[in-house]
């Protein structure tokens, strides 16, 4: 079986997978990194977004093999210890969630856009630069503000 | 999904090679719409031949009046392409608006355009601008490419190495699309150079094509209003849960008018 060797937050890890395993497969059962989610099984709902060199990945949509040597940082990398990240606390500020489980893809995705976009965003980039993440439960408008609020905190 | 075996190519010889000792091989570019038809178990190759680490098949380069563009290119790079924003910028725009962010940091030109999709977004731009398709045999026409649903000139151990894209004098591309997928539920690509239209629909029928009586129309008056005498062949129309035959019919001469219009 092939093995395949990343740079998961920050540290080197390594594993046996088969080739049809899927990155978040990987992810969540060998390394035991739940934070990142299934939502859906045609690739739409976005809430298995992490990302690969920089760079926002559906990894339900990639093997694990294709992001061998590969750096990938997931939701569990963004923390710093007991202090949320500033995108994370923007969420916690702005009641940006409700269940929560689109959440860590909604985040991930937020900092792609704030790395392609810049620290000021208006509400019509982030709604169209979320198009690919799926919320069923905030109907998204305190997401759009927590995004917002999110990509200036971290320019401050 | 079903069990194979992976593969990671390091060359374009290379990638033939194992194409060609493979039982059922299938090559695998950006995964985008592979591996949702692997999940479903649409798709069972023996063996996934990945072009991921061929170097040579990635980037954008500019050569007299053509944008030579290779397989491997992402969407977003197409998009945040500076050379393509200049020459030929409807089609940096095209390429912004397949699917979203994350499927265009994955999803590669060469793959859109082998799986030809009826609702694929680039072949529309393909066949309007009249580009040319390289391959580890040959060049393509764009007129010869897409030859039905999902169907191309590809033979089996066939891969596209890069399109060459011929600059327009001025180009459009508009799409209705599908809310959900962002995929054309009908998308038209107009290029204009000289006085020589020409007009590549996708998402209206089985396989994209060239909009002939629209172009003929066009050519003799380049205006929106000359759309409107013209019969789009209702019957020839997908039809489906998104939008009826007619619906179709009527969101082709509806684009073809806003395309007239962005290039006038
Ligand atoms: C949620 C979602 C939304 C999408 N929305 C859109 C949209 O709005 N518009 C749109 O046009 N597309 C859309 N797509 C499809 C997307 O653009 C795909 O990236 C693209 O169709 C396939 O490219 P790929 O690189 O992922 O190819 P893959 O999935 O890896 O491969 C597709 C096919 O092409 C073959 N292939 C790949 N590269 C080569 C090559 N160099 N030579 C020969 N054969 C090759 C493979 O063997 C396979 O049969 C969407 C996809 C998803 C998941
Ligand atoms: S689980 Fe990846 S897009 Fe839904
Ligand atoms: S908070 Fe429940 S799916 Fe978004």
């Amino acid at each position: 079986m092939p093995i395949v060797n990343m740079n998961v937050n920050g540290n080197p890890v390594t594993g046996e997978v088969e080739g049809r395993t899927l990155l978040v497969q990987f992810l969540r059962e060998n390394l035991g990194l739940t934070g990142t989610h299934i939502g859906c099984d045609t690739s739409q709902c976005g809430s298995c977004v992490v990302h690969v060199d920089g760079k926002s990945v559906k990894s339900c949509t990639l093997l694990a093999v294709m992001a061998d040597g590969s750096e990938v940082t997931t939701i569990e990398g963004l923390a710093n210890g007991a202090e949320l990240h500033p995108m994370q606390q923007a969420f916690m500020d702005n009641h940006g969630l409700q269940c929560g489980f689109c959440t860590p893809g909604m985040v991930m995705s937020a900092l792609d856009i704030v790395n392609r976009n810049g620290n000021e965003l208006d509400e019509n980039t982030v709604r169209k630069e979320l198009a690919g993440n799926i919320c069923r439960c905030t109907g998204y408008h305190n997401i759009v503000k927590s995004v917002t609020a999110g990509a200036k905190a971290m320019g401050d | 999904m079903y069990e194979f075996s992976y593969y990671k190519s390091g060359s374009v010889e290379d990638a033939v090679e194992a194409m060609n000792k493979a039982e059922d091989g299938k090559f695998v570019a950006g995964g985008q719409t592979m591996l949702p038809t692997m999940k479903h178990r649409l798709a069972s190759p023996s063996d996934v031949i990945d072009l991921g680490g061929i170097a040579e098949l990635s980037g954008i380069s500019v050569d007299g009046d053509s944008v030579t563009i290779g397989a491997m290119t992402t969407h977003a790079e197409v998009a945040a392409s500076g050379d393509v924003q200049a020459m030929i910028p409807a089609l940096a725009q095209l390429a912004s608006g397949i699917g979203d962010p994350a499927v265009r940091n994955q999803g590669t030109l060469g793959g859109s355009i082998a799986n030809n999709d009826p609702a694929a977004d680039y072949p529309a731009a393909v066949i309007a601008l009249g580009a040319t398709v390289k391959t580890n045999k040959r060049e393509i026409a764009a007129d010869d490419f897409f030859t039905g649903m999902f169907e191309t000139a590809l033979e089996d151990d066939e891969l596209i190495t890069a399109v060459s894209f011929p600059k327009a004098d001025s180009a459009a591309y508009m799409k209705f699309e599908n809310p959900a997928s962002r995929y054309a539920i009908v998308g038209v690509f107009l290029a204009k150079t000289g006085s020589a239209v020409r007009v590549g629909v996708t998402g209206a029928t089985p396989c994209a094509h060239r909009g002939m009586r629209l172009e003929e129309a066009l050519n003799s008056n380049f205006s929106a209003d000359a759309c409107d005498g013209v019969e789009i062949p209702v019957e020839k129309m997908n039809t489906d849960i998104h939008a009826s035959a007619e619906y179709r019919a009527h969101l082709v001469k509806v684009m073809t008018k806003r395309a007239v219009a962005a290039c006038s």
